[in-house]
């Protein structure tokens, strides 16, 4: 079979849910080395990242070996249970004790930062709180226009200034804004920049000061969006991100392709960042909190 | 980039190099390693299966095992597959008899095809073309204003329609080309997701109604395993001619770019490396695989070097240097356009050894902030004191420093280094000067740097 009839053979099978495979594997049949490639395979496949993978496998074996199971169909579970302990959510995510909640959100170029901020204004709106965006992204040119129009769609309000304006002075005015005009929620975009441009994260450092020496505790989540089909990088990212602020999440984004954002299981072993939100779609409200069981039997099953 | 993969592919065939044959085990070891830095480079594992399949058969054959030094055998291997797999030569765009040419631009959200599309029109209009942009991602909100924004700054022409359809603004794209003999036209197309039906064939209308004589595809080269996916999805359903591999400045390794090019058969014909509309490079499979085993990519730079440099002036402070005329305003004119080049990072990371040089060392000595410095010492000098840096006093450094917001250190430093740098030219001054307008002639520009 050529290379790219099995290519597309994968496409079908992830359309009709990618695990179909998954579910032969744990079908039936006796563990054997056979098995363990494979599921290396289909966890590498996912993204899931080459460390993290044999790590997972590798404590797969063992409690396999541990309980002496020989069927494929019980190692499931065993797999569900370590996937799961390693996503579990954190403690419920930070907030103050007076409003305003400072949400700050970073990422790399085209991750999906200004979608998912309107998404989360939806989100809070929804709750009934008062929410106030932050149009951060003073590079990209037509940035702000972009979440103008969302914000309007979520009905809510917006601070902006030109593009080209120091976003380090636009963040200064907005938390005093939100102070006064005492929102509930403040939810600030960001220019999207590499981890490796010095300069860029310099800049994004000191927006994060400006804010926090404006209103103490403040940002109290800051969240990297991670594009679901990135592959290894995004471990470098979030590292190089969290040295230059404290993340607090990810919010993993275009989950709705065939991508299935393993990646996130790698970022969490290797830097203990977890998932706090899943972006599904192109829709103001395709945003949903992390499920870690959800999350992993989409992983492991179709 | 690649600069992981090409470190682990080092230190593998580094411990082969050691050895006078290759036993079965050794093989093995180093087919391990391979695999698994492909892997870590996001390579798709099926094509990293073949990938390690057709090396490990020429590996462990005959040609490497009598071979006398089977390191270096493996890694002429490792290098032709690499380049194979990359696409043997690079491929330029299509250019057809009829005017307009027609480029439209495809892909997932995010992967970057509003800044390509500016990009590409920037690169085309340096080779004397009239390129129009059509913007005709009406989808997500602010994309035609992004487009709109990046012409006007860029003296791009623009087109497009509101409250129209991404057909309809195509079709009458092409119109307007034709009335204003404005060639070739990009078309921008929105973001979307290769299992989307329904965006999918609209697509598929475009193309059916504009004709494109290419049709690239935008790829992030941070993507990992489902490139693949992607890939053959939009080549089957809409049917690609060539990649344009985005945000390579970053630090990913990239192997999904030879995913799919492994997949699709379509050659990588540009790659993004930067936020600013000139950094657009054609891309060089040889070169680039060169640069994945660490041998540097010195003609890359070259180009770069000759696209950003006038010709003129190159000749010109060719006399200048050898009949040591040079003077501290030469020296800043050249540091303006080695800052056109782009990042001194990426221009390092051409040079061959690049890849060996310290990641402290590499942050030291490429601080750009250094070179604004720099500028804005020799700013604050009179243009009396630029010829003839002599006469500079230390009332003079005093006044320099405190213009240019230095320290008189700063200053003493530069001129160090300006005199010296004069000696080193009187020494290349000496130089035959045949073999000097030999070189210019060939495109190697006098860079004292």
């Amino acid at each position: 079979m050529s290379l790219v009839q099995q290519f597309k053979d994968t496409l079908t099978r992830s359309r009709q849910g990618f695990l179909g495979r998954l579910g032969d594997l744990f079908g039936g049949g006796e563990i054997d080395e056979e098995f363990y490639e494979e599921l290396e395979e289909i966890l590498v496949s996912g993204d899931v990242g080459v460390q993290t993978t044999l790590k997972l496998v590798e404590e797969l074996r063992e409690e396999i070996a541990a309980r002496r199971i020989r069927e494929r169909s019980e190692a499931r579970e065993l797999l569900e249970d370590i996937l799961g302990k390693l996503l579990q959510t954190a403690a419920e995510p930070v907030t103050p004790e007076q409003p305003p909640l400072v949400i700050l959100l970073v990422g790399v170029n085209g991750s999906g930062k200004t979608t998912s901020i309107a998404k989360l204004a939806h989100f809070y709106k929804q709750q009934g709180k008062k929410v106030l965006l932050v149009a951060g992204d003073t590079f990209r040119a037509a940035a702000v226009e972009q979440l103008e129009i969302w914000a309007k769609r979520a009905g809510v309000d917006i601070i902006k200034q030109q593009q080209g304006t120091d976003p380090a002075a636009l963040y200064f005015d907005a938390v005093n804004a939100a102070v006064a005009r005492k929102a509930d929620v403040l939810i600030g975009d960001t220019a999207g920049r590499l981890h490796t441009s010095d300069n860029l994260m310099d800049e994004l450092n000191k927006i994060y000061r400006v804010i926090n020496r404006n209103l103490e505790g403040a940002p109290h989540q800051v969240l990297l969006t991670v594009d679901a089909t990135t592959g290894h990088n995004a471990v470098a990212q979030a590292e190089k991100f969290n040295q230059t602020l404290p993340l607090t999440g990810l919010i993993l984004t275009k989950l709705d392709g065939t991508a299935r954002g393993g990646i996130v299981v790698g970022i969490r072993d290797q830097l203990d960042i977890p998932v706090s939100y899943i972006g599904t779609g192109e829709k103001i409200e395709d945003l949903a909190p992390f499920d870690p069981r959800a999350f992993t039997a989409a992983l492991l099953q179709a | 980039m690649f600069s992981s993969l090409a470190d682990k592919l080092q230190n593998t065939l580094r411990r082969l190099r050691g050895k006078g044959k290759l036993s079965e085990q050794d093989v093995d070891a180093a087919m391990r390693e391979i695999r698994l830095a492909l892997l870590e480079a996001d390579v798709n594992f099926k094509v990293v299966k073949e990938f390690i399949a057709s090396i490990r058969a020429r590996a462990v054959g005959e040609e490497v095992m009598s071979s006398l030094t089977p390191g270096q055998q493996v890694v002429k291997i490792v290098n032709d597959e690499l380049t194979r797999l990359l696409g043997s030569e690079n491929k330029s765009l299509a250019q057809p008899a009829k005017s307009p040419a027609k480029f439209m631009l495809v892909g997932l959200q995010g992967s970057g095809k509003t800044t390509s599309a500016a990009k590409l029109a920037v690169h085309l209009r340096r080779s004397g073309k009239k390129p129009l942009l059509v913007a005709a991602d009406i989808y997500r909100p602010g994309a035609v204003d992004q487009l709109k924004k990046l012409s006007a700054s860029e003296n791009l022409d623009f087109f497009s329609l509101e409250q129209s359809d991404p057909v309809a603004i195509c079709k009458a794209g092409l119109k307007f080309a034709a009335h204003e003999s404005l060639d070739p036209v990009i078309f921008d197309t929105a973001g979307r997701l290769h299992i989307d039906d329904e965006l999918m064939s609209e697509l598929g209308t475009i193309k059916d109604q504009v004709k494109p004589d290419e049709i690239l595809m935008i790829l992030d080269a941070m993507t990992g395993q489902d490139a693949v996916n992607a890939a053959v999805s939009f080549n089957d359903q809409v049917g690609i001619s060539g990649i344009i591999l985005t945000k390579l400045d970053g630090d990913t390794r990239g192997g999904a770019a030879l995913s799919v090019r492994a997949v699709t058969g379509c050659p990588i014909k540009f790659t993004g490396t930067g936020e600013k509309v000139d950094a657009l490079e054609p891309f060089y499979p040889d070169r680039m695989a060169s640069r994945i085993l660490g041998m540097g990519d010195v003609l890359s730079l070259i180009e770069k070097a000759e696209a950003t440099m006038d010709r003129d002036k190159a000749i010109e402070m060719e006399r200048k240097l050898r009949s040591q005329q040079f003077t501290l305003d030469d020296f800043r004119e050249q540091l303006g356009q080695l800052k056109n080049m782009g990042s001194l990072e990426q221009i390092m990371e051409m040079l061959p050894g690049g890849m060996g040089i310290p990641k402290e060392l590499k942050q030291l000595s490429l601080n750009e902030n250094n070179f604004t410095r720099i500028e804005a010492i020799i700013s604050s000098m009179t243009p009396g004191e630029r010829v003839n840096p002599a006469i500079i006093n230390s009332s003079r450094r005093k006044r320099i420093a405190k213009g240019s917001g230095t320290s008189v250190q700063d200053v003493n430093r530069l001129l160090n280094q300006f005199s010296q740098m004069q000696k080193m030219f009187k020494k290349m001054g000496a130089v035959d000067k045949k073999t000097a307008m030999k070189g210019l002639k060939k495109g190697h520009k006098g860079f004292p740097f």
